[in-house]
């Protein structure tokens, strides 16, 4: 574990000091306001017209009308996101050679993995730490459900940390920084669908293939439901991705 | 300090390195020499533990090198070839990051920064991006950062490679200066370099160690005739002749400007006066007369070129 706090402050400090991050927090802040003010507008507009209408009125609610679509699409920007702050973690350091600096410091490898994902990962929560002031202003203008958006980001952490954790995975499997990052979409998109396709490939399969999706994992966040599977989930796939980058990085011990 | 024990480095299937032994001593500054592709960075990255070895054992201060990476790792200052270096951090803040990588207490870090600073002169580009630096810059960054934390090793692939020729004289001084309380071990193909830094020169080729003496040994086991150089004016053909029949003279060759011999002589036997003698007495107009040493350069291909021809007849 030696050097993960040597490791994380430098990853920080040079994702910080690059403009990817900049570009990438800009976008994603421009992208999540839209979607926010789209559903807070929609929101308004059907209480308007709920008015005369009781029994529609009835069913309004903030969290399914606003906060659940809301943390939906962020979910969606970040899968487009995340491969791009990863990608550079480890093919970077391969590619300008920095890799032989790193692992000829006295650094053990998890100090490392565990240095450029705990990194990554503060990015990421200052990203969504961006998105607070909308729920600041629905606390202004309504009275939002708090465990649901509290759940909702618990979700969203969860569920980024774990694109990280596979965006790392793909950085240490090839030099070439677009690799990594396409790799690392392609497979957090085909995670993030693969339950669709339930119902077509009969129960037992159906039910795996749903239980592996990301996605189905985040729903229940999604609606303010806090089910222990659902972290554990989460957990384990992080768990699982860092240990195969582990394993990645000490293939170069015995690779030819 | 340093042991390598038959250590043979495959790439797939192609080797790298084939039965290697070699030992530096404490304090030794050891170079070492071969044509590109010799497996020169490969023994020095399997001593820096970035790789290991396909088998065999490289030992450290006694440690060896795959089972105690971290200690290993920690008693080395390493400069890889090329230089790489984050090029979009400050010269101080990577040098930070290097020193906790290598563990320097926070209470030492600044007079630790400030040292290996002064030693390689970038005190004055301390906050420039080291990506806007120039070669010679960066370099010496690179040299800053393995001497952080003053590890007892240092391993250096190439350390003066591209720079410009000032900058060269000051790195080579810089590491026998620094060679009087370290053990180093440097790589190059630039041989000059190498008589004048180190003590000791391991020659490589095809991933063996050809041979390993100081310069003068090489030198002198190499040099089994004397060659002495010659410039006279007068009839070529005669001179040849007339110098050829000399007692102790093996073989008279023109050298490189006209009315230049290169008069190959017995070992232990100075011909010099006996030469000036027969010039003279001829009439001829003696220019200049000296003994010439086989350079590195001689030796060096020599070396390689008789590994060639013993490999062919086996």
């Amino acid at each position: 574990m030696k050097g993960v706090y040597t490791v994380f402050r430098k990853e920080l400090y040079r994702l910080f000091a690059s403009p990817i991050f900049y570009v990438v927090a800009f976008i994603f802040l421009t992208l999540v306001g839209y979607f926010f003010y789209s559903s807070v507008a929609y929101y308004s507009l059907l209480s308007f017209q709920a008015g005369r209408d009781p029994f529609l009125s009835e069913q309004l609610n903030l969290a399914d009308m606003v906060i659940e679509p809301f943390f939906g699409s962020i979910s969606i920007v970040l899968l487009l996101m995340v491969p791009i702050i990863t990608m550079r973690l480890f093919a970077e350091e391969k590619k300008t050679g920095t890799a032989e600096l790193l692992f000829t410091y006295p650094i053990s490898d998890r100090g490392a993995v565990l240095g450029k994902f705990s990194a990554a990962i503060s990015v990421l929560l200052l990203l969504l730490v961006g998105t607070l002031p909308a729920m600041v202003l629905l606390e202004v203008l309504a009275n939002p459900p708090w465990p649901v958006i509290l759940g909702g980001y618990l979700g969203l952490f969860l569920m980024s940390s774990s694109f990280v954790s596979l965006g790392l995975f793909a950085s240490s499997l090839t030099e070439n920084q677009i690799i990594a990052a396409v790799t690392s979409f392609g497979a957090l998109l085909l995670l993030w669908i693969i339950g669709w396709t339930e119902s077509l490939v009969g129960p037992t399969l159906g039910s795996v293939l749903k239980y592996i999706s990301l996605l189905t994992h985040y729903d229940n966040f999604a609606k303010g439901i806090l089910d222990s599977r659902d972290v554990i989930f989460y957990l384990l796939f992080i768990l699982l991705f860092l240990f195969s980058t582990l394993r990645i990085l000490e293939s170069r011990q015995w690779r030819g | 300090m340093i042991e390598v024990e038959n250590l043979p480095k495959f790439y797939g299937s192609v080797p790298a390195l084939s039965q290697v032994n070699f030992r530096v001593d404490q304090g030794e500054i050891v170079g070492f020499l071969g044509p590109n592709g010799a497996g020169k960075t490969t023994a020095l990255r399997i001593l820096t533990c970035f790789m290991p070895p396909t088998s065999g054992t490289a030992r450290v201060a006694g440690l060896d090198c795959q089972l105690h990476s971290l200690e290993v790792r920690g008693k080395i200052g390493y400069l890889p070839e090329n230089v790489p270096l984050y090029l979009d951090m400050t010269t101080q803040r990577f040098l930070a990051f290097a020193a906790a990588a290598k563990s320097v207490p926070r209470s030492r870090l600044p007079q630790e920064l400030g040292r290996v600073m002064e030693i390689c002169s970038i005190t004055a580009v301390a906050d420039r991006i080291i990506g806007h630096l120039s070669k010679g810059f960066r370099q010496r960054v690179g040299i800053a950062q393995a001497l952080l934390n003053d590890p007892p090793i240092l391993i250096l692939d190439e350390p003066t490679i591209g720079l410009d020729p000032t900058q060269i004289i000051e790195i080579r001084s810089l590491i026998k200066e620094l060679g009087k309380e370290r053990t180093i071990i440097l790589s190059s193909h630039i041989l000059p370099e190498v008589s004048q830094i180190c003590q000791r020169i391991l020659i490589i080729n095809k991933g063996q160690i050809v041979a390993t003496d100081t310069a003068a040994n090489l030198t002198a086991q190499l040099q089994q005739n004397l060659h002495v150089y010659l410039q006279v004016e007068g009839p070529k053909i005669e001179v040849t002749k007339k110098l050829a029949t000399l007692a102790g003279v093996l073989d008279v060759k023109p050298a490189d400007v006209a009315g230049t011999y290169l008069i190959e002589t017995a070992r232990g036997e100075d011909l010099r006066p006996l030469l000036a003698r027969t010039v003279v007495e001829h009439g001829w107009q003696l220019k200049e007369l000296k003994l010439q040493d086989l350079s590195l350069e001689d030796i060096f291909m020599q070396l390689v070129t008789d590994e060639e021809s013993g490999e062919e007849q086996e």
